[in-house]
């Protein structure tokens, strides 16, 4: 294989199968020494796939690898660490229950036995004052925020002293400004002569701070090129092969009733602290309701109170003018909220159970769906069988496992079921998330259109652009509060950044007193 | 086992060789390996119980010879395993209930042991009562009496999260030292010298036998029980919901289900029907309470349960199976050799099928190139 | 009076050390396995095939330290067997466990038919710590037992470091914790699961082997009556610390010895109802354990029972 000077890794003609997908086909990816090279794709692209190849968790099933112009074969995580590779995931490799300098140290093979957790915690506060990475060694990752546990993997992986960092979507997680710091940290450890590798699928990212960029699409490389040599409008068509519309039809909100009022809603978390702090909102019919944030501050708690599964300390919720503060989640149920959760397999499903199965999960108890104690299985199979020719679900029949359903077909059954009620609230938390292009706009286009019936809908999502796309208005959330609520004529993106940092609006409140 | 340190190594090229083999994991297991599984983990059970015996000094061809001829063999054997299956059957049918919303229902053994407790307080104190309430009134005040006992196991789960399998388990020893307490001191027997036995109940207290055999009726409660909780779990909507939770409780509970009440209501029936088990058993073959009720039943109704995939009509077969196999444990005791080699093959024959199943899920694949 | 009052207290404390210790010793066995993710549910079974095996050992060498070495191994192989089954194969965990604990305990009533009855060779012997044992009350109660109780107290202080303060420890626990950060780091996953169920097997082993050797010392079939399952309670009541271990297994010791003791006092309770009273205790302090307790939710392994496959 040509070996090109300045390459630090070179990957050649990597192909990596998994039963029923191509995740890799003959991909060829090099990286030269003191760059940012952006890796860029749409969802199930393959670009997490090569670079779990490339930090050893996966072996391919052809192709070579080059570190430092030595073929290697990395095995497992230990053999790419040592190679000086080192990965940052999307979601992070942290023990929760243990301290920074604990999660740090782990996996290093000295010292052997003993552990001077006291020297450890002094060699990490000062690397992370070196590269203007504020952290407390000593605090328990739990307790850290979403951008502190990343400068903990990034630490982590220069205490490794990681000649090559991978970094899966990093700035999922962050707000505009935390991004921006970030982008500042990468520089300065371009600097020190360090090659960072950025997975991202957002192309404004990618103009900011690469070097380089190389395009994925479909498991394939569509394009490398010098960030110079390369538009925005050219990266986009090259990501997803053909252009598609940016904008969706929709019509202005009309002025009606709320359907959902939340006033000083007050509840706490999992761990004990107070997840949502006097949040009150408000949703009408025939709007959709954003809530931007980042992941954590309060949105899984606020679905959680709603529909019932999680207690309020204070506070009272309505739906359409009825009290439903503390109510079963059956009560909420039948009073008209559907609910689309954030975790579709792990709650909105039985993923071993059938297609059909999944379907009544909320509606085996209505009068259609039953004969006395038993269950109207041929009423089951028939709404099944409407539901996935209207929603267009791919499967291999209805009585197979739903958890053989791709991530968008089983979103899409979910999404399906939910509006199947006739709901007067719908409830969508990051309904998109992990989805390939074409079922993320599917699902977007059902939501909107579920809207225009009248529907109201309180959409949660990670993705801003999305937000400003389908939302009538944003409540922006932030440590469990609500900051502040915008229309689409007050909202930009910076303005929305800065709340989502838990930055009053200064002008906003000045404006108010 | 990893590599300490990075390996370079040369493209492995074998000239001539045009195919690998690779092993991936399947999406779905093909439904015939359903069929070969039990097939392959019992030759593998006694494979493994042969060299346990070869290793002892027994000769296992002799060995499974007698165990065969004496179980399935004679009219005797035949109806003793049918004896031995039916307090079996129930008491699977029961944990597997429970076992299907994920409650691990360790109790059985001490839920047949209260059901006995029970039957016999019944059967001992109500003495003038004609056949057609005693029996009845028995079977209610064992299922009373496993039910409640599996609901003292199961309560703490469902108000404090508290370890089903520890709170379940404990409680069949605290049945047991319950009966003995019985057996050894206000219902003994002055007649049975110093043994310590209940008097034998009255003839109205002696579930009826088929023909001249010591078969009862317990055979048919299994069969019945198996089959209706086949029905609820399939068909209605409680079991709709028994179902969910046990495969999904979060989603169970995203749906609207009541959890604890289930976990209650199953550990309920889950233990009322091992109590009749108890109850065929003092009432159906030895006509008085003894110390030891039952020779762990209820934790080989474990195993038949899961070998059986909670499948009633698996169940069915199994707890025939499991019957036999206890049969043959007694009857090579003859030969000197120890009746447990019929626990350690039931043990075994469980392993070997996750085993097997675990295994099934991969293929192995020759790839062209 | 108050001699013998105290007398009795202090012949009761020194009983509860000696009936604690088996279920120590498989408690700390079962906080390794748990430690590093994997719940091993096959102790009571376990610990009868250490006794068998442990008697057999000593009756064929006539040595202890071969009696104890046996029971180690024996207790390893079932543990290995579980750890093949649930790491290498993926499968449910409880139900391995179960299945396991019965098909030892067939193996223990197998491989102990005849030895049923038979005194063993030789014993562990309590051995009086010179000066130590004559301090009152802690004199009779830590520092007159055998070496196998000895062996636990610097058992339980090894681990206790072991656990918190080392590298290995660390990783240990960061397998338990989260399996998918200690394999992006590294760390061997099955490797290390393989590792402590086999030692947490080889401990129920020890555990055991004290019973037929120390306590009894002859085989009893079902000798264990249920302390495998105890140990297994202990280990929550421990939240997964060794030294708390300790604490809780003499608590569990104290009650049985109490059951025995109280009779010879002269008390009116039936001696049945007395026996049940450690199997009620275990259940009641499970409830006070996982009801009241946050640190029994932030202290235990957050993996634990659940197999790990890379993604």
């Amino acid at each position: 294989m040509p070996q090109e000077d300045g390459n630090i890794v070179e990957m050649h003609g990597i192909t990596k199968r998994f039963p029923g997908v191509l995740a890799n086909e003959n991909v060829t990816f090099c990286v030269r020494s003191g760059e940012i090279h952006a890796l860029l794709g749409e969802n199930g692209a393959g670009k997490s796939t090569l670079m779990n190849i490339l930090s050893g968790l996966y072996k391919p099933d052809e192709g070579e690898i080059f570190v430092k112009g030595k073929r290697i074969q990395i095995g497992s995580p230990r053999h790419a660490i040592e190679a000086g590779i080192g990965m940052v995931h999307q979601h992070f490799r942290l023990v929760e229950n243990f301290s920074v300098a604990e999660n740090i140290t782990l996996g290093m093979s000295t010292p052997r036995f003993l552990l001077d957790m006291a020297a450890i915690e002094d060699e990490v506060l000062a690397l992370s004052k070196e590269y203007g990475l504020q952290l407390d060694p000593k605090a328990q990752i739990w307790q850290l925020s979403v951008g502190e546990q990343q400068r903990v993997e990034i630490v982590k992986m220069l205490y490794r002293r990681a000649d090559v960092l991978i970094l899966d979507e990093p700035t999922a997680v962050l707000t505009p400004q935390e991004t921006r710091e970030l982008f500042a940290t990468l520089e300065r450890m371009k600097e020190t002569g360090r090659s960072i590798i950025f997975i991202t699928h957002k192309l404004e990212e990618v103009m900011q701070v690469a070097d380089r960029v190389t395009v994925l699409r479909a498991g394939r490389v569509a394009a490398t090129a010098d960030k110079t040599d390369v538009t925005s409008r050219q990266l986009a068509s090259l990501m997803v092969g053909k252009e598609y519309s940016p904008t969706l039809p929709g019509k202005t909100a009309l002025e009606t009733a709320p359907v959902l009022t939340l006033s000083d809603v007050t509840a706490y978390g999992d761990r004990g602290t107070v997840a949502l702090d006097g949040v009150s909102l408000e949703v009408k019919a025939g709007e959709i309701l954003g809530i931007a944030g980042v992941a954590g501050n309060g949105q899984r708690e606020l679905t959680e109170v709603i529909t019932g599964l999680r207690k309020t300390t204070s506070g009272t919720i309505s739906l359409l003018g009825q009290d439903i503060t503390n109510r079963t989640p059956l009560e909420v149920i039948n009073s008209g909220v559907s609910f689309v959760p954030e975790d579709r397999y792990g709650t909105g499903m039985a993923p071993n159970l059938s297609l059909v199965d999944n379907v009544i999960l909320k509606s085996y108890r209505t009068r259609i769906m039953c004969k006395g104690p038993f269950i109207n299985y041929d009423a089951a199979r028939r709404q099944t069988q409407g539901l996935v020719e209207q929603f267009q679900v791919k499967c291999a029949g209805i009585y197979s496992r739903a958890r053989l359903l791709s991530g968008g077909n089983a979103q899409k059954l979910l999404l399906g079921r939910e509006i199947s009620s006739d709901p007067k609230l719908l409830i969508a938390a990051y309904p998109t998330r992990g989805l390939d292009i074409g079922a993320a706009e599917a699902i977007r286009s059902i939501l909107i259109n579920q809207r225009n019936q009248g529907i109201a809908i309180l959409l949660i999502s990670e993705d801003l652009e999305e937000l400003m796309r389908l939302s009538d208005r944003i409540a922006i959330m932030y440590e469990g509060k609500i900051m502040g609520t915008l229309d689409r004529d007050e909202w930009d993106i910076e303005r929305i950044g800065l709340l989502m940092a838990g930055v009053r609006d200064v002008q906003h409140e000045e404006a108010l007193t | 086992m990893s590599e300490p340190t990075a390996t370079c190594e040369k493209k492995d090229t074998v000239p001539g060789r045009s195919f690998r083999i690779r092993i991936e994991k399947r999406l779905e297991t093909p439904a015939w390996w359903n069929a070969v599984t039990p097939v392959i983990s019992i030759a593998l059970a006694l494979l493994f119980g042969a060299i346990f015996l070869k290793l002892t000094g027994y000769s296992p061809i002799t060995v499974y010879k007698i165990m065969f001829k004496d179980t399935f063999g004679t009219r005797y054997g035949i109806t003793e395993t049918l004896v031995k299956a039916s307090p079996l059957l129930l008491s699977a049918v029961g944990v597997s209930m429970a076992f299907r919303m994920q409650l691990w229902n360790i109790g059985g053994e001490g839920q047949i042991y209260m059901g006995a407790l029970a039957a016999s307080w019944v059967a001992l104190t109500f003495t003038g009562l004609p056949k057609y309430i005693m029996v009845p009134a028995m079977m209610i005040a064992a299922a009373a009496a496993g039910g409640i006992w599996a609901f003292l196991g199961s309560a703490p789960r469902a108000i404090w999260g508290v370890n089903e399998i520890l709170t379940t388990l404990m409680l069949n020893y605290v049945a047991i030292f319950w009966v003995e307490y019985f057996v050894y001191g206000p219902w003994r027997d002055p007649t049975a010298f110093l043994f310590p036995l209940s008097p034998v109940f009255p003839k109205a207290a002696w579930l009826p036998t088929f023909g001249n055999t010591r078969i009862h009726w317990g055979l048919i409660f299994g069969i019945i029980a198996a089959l209706g909780v086949g029905l609820l779990l399939s068909r209605t909507k409680w079991g709709y919901e028994i179902r969910v939770i046990g495969e999904n409780p979060s989603a169970a509970r995203y749906s609207g289900m009541n959890i604890s009440r289930n976990i209650i209501l199953v550990m309920l029936l889950s233990g009322a029907i091992s109590g009749i088990a108890g109850m065929c058993e003092v009432s159906g073959i030895i006509h008085r309470l003894q110390a030891q009720v039952s020779t762990g039943y209820g934790y080989t109704a474990i195993i038949i349960a899961f070998l059986a995939k909670l499948h009633p009509i698996g169940i069915i077969i199994v707890s025939l199976l499991f019957g036999g196999l206890l049969v043959a444990g007694y009857s090579v005791q003859i030969y000197g050799i120890p009746a447990d080699i019929a626990t350690m093959l039931q043990g075994s024959l469980l392993f070997f099928v996750l085993g097997v199943e675990a295994l099934a899920q991969y293929r192995i694949r020759v790839i062209r190139n | 009076m108050t001699q013998t009052t105290f007398g009795f207290i202090t012949a009761v404390l020194a009983a509860a050390v000696e009936a604690g210790t088996p279920i120590l010793y498989a408690a700390l066995g079962e906080i390794l396995t748990e430690r590093a993710g994997i719940l091993n549910l096959s102790v009571e079974g376990t610990m009868l095939v250490g006794a068998v095996s442990g008697f057999l050992a000593t009756v064929a060498t006539g040595n202890l330290a071969a009696g104890i070495l046996g029971a180690a191994i024996a207790g390893g192989i079932i543990a290995a067997i579980h750890a093949f089954l649930s790491v290498t194969l993926k499968v449910n965990q409880v139900v391995s466990g179960l299945s396991l604990s019965m098909f030892a305990t067939g193996v223990s009533g197998y491989l102990g038919k005849p030895i049923i009855g038979v005194a063993a060779p030789v014993s562990f012997k309590s051995i009086p710590i010179p000066g130590l044992s004559k301090i009152p009350v802690l004199g009779p109660m830590f520092f007159n037992h055998n070496l196998l109780v000895y062996g636990s107290y610097v058992l339980v202080a090894f681990l206790w470091y072991f656990v918190y303060k080392t590298r290995p420890g660390l990783h240990m626990r960061s397998v338990g914790e989260s399996p998918r950060t200690a394999d992006s780091l590294g760390i061997n996953v099955s490797f290390v699961q393989y590792t402590y169920t086999i030692i947490g097997g080889a401990l129920s082993g020890i555990a055991g082997a004290y019973l037929s050797l120390a306590y009894a010392p002859s085989w009893i079939e079902q000798m264990t009556a249920g302390r495998g399952w105890i140990a297994i309670a202990l280990v929550i009541f421990a939240v997964w610390n060794p030294l708390r271990a300790m604490i809780g297994a003499y608590l569990f010791g104290g009650i049985e010895a109490l059951g025995f003791r109280i009779q010879v006092v002269g008390a009116t309770i039936s001696p049945i109802v007395l026996k049940m009273m450690p199997y009620i205790f275990t259940i009641a302090v499970l409830i006070i354990t996982t009801a009241r307790s946050a640190s029994y939710k932030n202290e235990a392994p957050q993996a634990l029972g659940v197999p790990y496959e890379r993604e």
